[in-house]
């Protein structure tokens, strides 16, 4: 498969489609990042996940066309406007499902996978209600089309650095929150031990909330961050939900670390492949190694030996 | 063998039974056109699968959200026999290969794939419809009970395995029929299934199959097999101590249900029409899911009332009212999760069967007994690890 | 270390677990004779249930061997060594509560262990007898057709140690089988136990030191996954090793 290409053509190949890769693996990372608190941290299988991302997409949607409509001068900076908004309209969304839905459900976790099903069918009818049936999309502020041109032959688009640039803040940010911070302590506390978390003060059912509601929240920013590289649709949640489960799975549910690396390995493999083979060849054989691989190794990449 | 009744199903079940057979049998096809009817038929073959669901999900907690890749399989395996023999040379002389399928003459294929032959023989086929998917089942079952992969994980590995198989018929579409699937079958060995008449006859031995189906759960709920389920659903590992293979009753059940899904597949094609990749993903695996919850996790029985109902409320609902069709549905799942975890086999027991006469009520009389089973409420420890 | 004798019916040697680095059983061994007594004590954390955990397959080792009669156990898995002759009750009582006290009696029966078996299991006047012989025996005769799960905590436990009654294993290992007990329910679970251990080899864990010098032929002490001392109790209890880290609080 590799006739007809010379050798530095094949070079800027591989960094073009890794390149690609980069940007899956963001938008992985920045639905996985919530997943991984979610799921990792609480247990809950969180099948709306999507439907909050795409939440956070059709805020920043409705931001762009605000500010190109009635403040066309503050155009530039309506991204980081719509990131925040978009964090607090799935976090808030997320932390009355939490309230409602899934806090009587902490001791079933399957059926917390059948509740947010539920949950993710009204909000995509909601969403097709509301935005209409087709795919939108934003409209980039200036600075962010183009692209760099490394050299002749490779040239990566702005947008896409600028969603791997977030991306980096954004997992740097969650990393610090989760291990440095004393919420995120409360939050270790209470997954490790509820009983003993709150027999030395800990509010457990508010720490609940609170990290749903922050997972549900980081989804909104990748969806936000979503609408800068594709269109966004009532269903496009859908498209991501099972490749993220696996990104979570696959680096080991309770790891971070774990989370990013497995997504790193997904996306830059299935962008590799994609090149050679058919885009749907090049998923099947990406899902089915990691599929293989977790047979082998249930608990995925990174996990501890711990007595059970 | 000294086979006794009372040890087979007890007085709610009997009456349970009989209740659906007439309905079933006699009052749905008296009081509905054949286009209703066949839709119908068509509902039903999704209560196979939720029997099957039952069984792994409700007694043993094995939640697969796979059940379509099983179901699919059945009804491709059929729908591949009908396509063949609708592709006869003569039908399909047209095409650059006659003789083909006309969805492979599109894609360039100039013969027959290997894996397509054996359809060719209407005894391979059924034996096919029920071994590729048991076959299928067992792999993935191996590779992951004995591993100890569960619960949480299984689901999702096992959605995973349907979001591959429906990527995988989609992409290959000289070899599958893509998107569209395999569609425009008419004949089983020269027996048109459109006419009115087959569409009847197709009804019937659905309904008779179902009922086996039926039979053959409710013996394994009534069997050890059936108890050691819900014991391992609660407490795997005090079976395990117990000196049981815990990986291999897991096998065994999630097995039983692919094959029960196949049965399904293979007469939903026969009575559509058509088989396509829309009945394999995620969203109808979950679908099947919803059936069986509605109907009640823990009852054979009320896994075909939920099939039944759900479907109809979605045909009458989407015509009506398209919008509000995901909406309903959606928040119908919350409700029977969060409110009725035991669907409406739950809301029967209790409140319609202690009003009904005493001679109706399973647990009138002395048999307060042995057999009251795994209807017992599913309590909060139910997955409490 | 000791030589190999052929009538102990259980031979661990040089046995180590280690969980990321952690040796929670660190070069264990032990012998345990046939018809002994044997009770393993230790502060928390010692890896008492580790032990239990490693005998019976639970937990696999990261060396050494546990022999049983002839058999390595640490080659097979954790039905084979059910079938093998060991039992095992946890630290919680671990039953199945929306099944009946019968039904989980009868499905500790031990007959109709495979697939096939169990399909075609059939409870016959052998399993009924059976059972109801246990429920005696375990004072459960009254609630044979109760859910499990509306046993009291101190029944709870007396049924878990009937299932393993029915098993009838050579080898009994009990993991605190009178913890969380009311006064009169540890009376009666001491007698309970001390019938049915005649005639086969217990290991058993237990804090409870009065219950532990009723039943005790002998006594292992661990401590940091590694053995203290073992001797009898009188021994051990004067062993100045172990008064420091355990009786001497």
């Amino acid at each position: 498969m590799f006739d007809g290409y010379t050798f530095s053509e094949l070079t800027s190949i591989l960094a073009m489609q890794g390149f690609a890769g980069l940007i899956l693996f963001s938008v992985f990372v920045l639905m996985a990042l919530g997943l991984a608190i979610i799921f990792g941290q609480m247990g809950v299988i969180n099948m709306a996940h999507g439907e909050f991302m795409i939440l956070g997409a059709y805020v920043t949607y409705i931001c762009s066309n605000v500010f190109s409509t009635y403040l066309p001068s503050l155009f530039g900076i309506y991204f980081f406007v719509a990131m925040i908004l978009a964090f607090i309209a799935s976090g808030a969304l997320g932390a009355a499902v939490e309230w409602t839905m899934i806090r009587h459900l902490y001791k079933r976790p399957l059926d917390t996978l059948l509740a947010t099903w539920g949950l993710s069918l009204i909000l995509q009818q909601v969403y097709r209600s509301v935005f209409g049936a087709r795919e939108v999309g934003v409209t980039l502020p200036d600075y962010l089309l183009g692209s760099f041109q490394l050299t002749d032959m490779v040239e990566v688009p702005i947008n896409g650095v600028f969603v791997m640039c977030l991306t980096i803040l954004i997992t740097a940010g969650v990393a610090y929150l989760m291990f440095k911070s004393a919420w995120g302590r409360q939050v270790r506390a209470v997954v490790q031990n509820r009983a003993m978390a709150g027999a030395v003060g800990i509010n457990t059912a508010k720490v609940d909330r609170g990290t749903y509601a922050l997972g549900c929240g980081i989804a909104g920013v990748a969806g936000s961050a979503f609408t800068m590289v594709g269109s966004t649709g009532p269903t496009s949640g859908q498209l991501y939900i099972v490749d993220t489960f696996l990104v979570v799975v696959f680096g080991g549910a309770q790891s971070l670390l774990g989370t990013i690396a497995s997504a790193f390995a997904i996306s830059q493999s299935q962008s590799t492949l994609e090149f050679f083979l058919s885009g749907s060849m090049a998923k099947i054989l990406t899902l089915l190694t990691v599929v293989g691989i977790l047979m082998l190794r249930p608990q995925g990449l990174f996990s501890l030996k711990i007595r059970r | 063998m000294n086979f006794k009744i009372s040890s087979f199903a007890n007085r709610t079940e009997i009456f349970g039974f009989l209740v659906l057979a007439v309905l079933i049998v006699v009052i749905l096809p008296l009081a509905l056109d054949i286009f209703r009817l066949n839709l119908i038929g068509k509902y039903l073959t999704y209560a196979f699968v939720a029997i099957g669901l039952v069984l792994c999900w409700g007694a043993g907690g094995i939640l697969s959200l796979g059940q379509g890749v099983f179901f699919g399989l059945g009804g491709y395996c059929m729908a591949m026999f009908l396509k063949l023999e609708a592709s006869t040379p003569e039908a399909t002389k047209i095409q650059s290969t006659p003789g083909i399928p006309d969805f492979m003459d599109w894609n360039q294929l100039t013969e027959l794939p290997w894996f397509w032959e054996p359809f060719h023989s209407f005894p391979l086929t059924l034996v096919a419809i029920l071994v590729v998917p048991t076959v299928f089942a067992y792999i993935l079952g191996v590779a992951m009970f004995k591993r100890r992969v569960g619960g949480v994980y299984f689901a999702i590995i096992t959605q995973a395995i349907a979001a591959i198989l429906t990527i995988l018929i989609i992409g290959q579409q000289g070899y599958t029929g893509g998107v569209n699937g395999i569609t425009d079958l008419r004949t089983l060995m020269g027996w048109d299934i459109r006419t009115e008449s087959a569409q009847y006859t197709l009804y019937f031995v659905n309904a008779f199959l179902l009922f086996v189906v039926l039979l053959v759960a409710q013996y394994v709920r009534k069997s050890k097999l059936g108890r050691l389920l819900v014991a391992m659903r609660e407490k795997e590992d005090r079976v395990r101590f117990s000196g049981y293979s815990v990986a291999n009753f897991k096998i065994f059940v999630f097995c039983l249900g692919a094959a029960f899904s196949a049965i399904g597949g293979a007469m939903f094609t026969l009575q559509v029409g058509f088989m396509s990749p829309s009945f394999v993903g995620i969203v109808p695996s979950i679908e099947m899911v919803i059936f069986t919850a509605v109907g009640g996790r823990l009852s054979i029985l009320g896994a075909v009332w939920g099939a039944l109902i759900i479907n109809q409320a979605k045909t009458l609902l989407s015509e009506a009212f398209p919008e509000l069709w995901l909406l309903a549905m959606g928040g119908l799942f919350i409700a029977v999760v969060m409110a009725f975890p035991n669907g409406l086999a739950g809301l029967y027991t209790t409140y319609v069967e202690p009003r009904l006469p005493k001679f109706l009520s399973g647990n009138g009389g002395k048999d307060a007994d042995d057999d009251s089973d795994a209807d017992v409420p599913l309590a909060s420890k139910q997955a409490a690890e | 270390m000791q030589t190999e004798v052929k009538d102990f019916v259980l031979s661990v040697e040089g046995l180590t677990v280690s969980f990321d680095g952690f040796k929670a059983v660190d070069d264990l061994s032990f012998y345990v004779e046939e018809e002994e007594i044997r009770v393993i004590i230790g502060p928390n954390g010692a890896g008492k249930t580790t032990v239990l955990d490693l005998i019976c397959g639970k937990t696999q080792a990261s060396h050494g061997s546990i022999k049983f009669r002839d058999t390595e156990l640490t080659d097979l898995s954790e039905n084979q060594i059910v079938h093998a002759g060991v039992g095992r009750k946890f630290q919680n009582p671990s039953i199945y509560e929306d099944l009946t006290v019968f039904e989980n009696l009868e499905l500790s029966f031990p007959r109709g262990h495979g697939v096939f078996g169990a399909l075609v299991f059939k409870r016959d006047k052998e399993v009924i007898d059976r059972v109801e012989e246990i429920a005696a025996d375990i004072f459960l005769s009254d609630h044979l057709q109760q859910p499990a799960g509306l046993l009291s905590h101190g029944q709870k436990q007396w049924l878990e140690i009937g299932m393993l009654l029915i098993q009838d294993p050579d080898l009994l290992m009990l993991d605190e089988p009178v913890a969380g007990m009311s006064v009169s329910e540890r009376v009666k679970t001491a007698e309970l136990l001390q019938r049915i251990i005649k005639g086969r080899s217990v290991l058993v864990i237990e804090h409870d030191m009065k219950f532990v010098e009723d039943i005790a032929h002998r006594v292992t002490v661990l401590h940091q996954g590694k053995m203290l001392s073992e001797g009898s109790m009188d021994h051990v209890q004067n062993d100045p090793k172990v008064v420091e880290v355990y009786l001497g609080h």
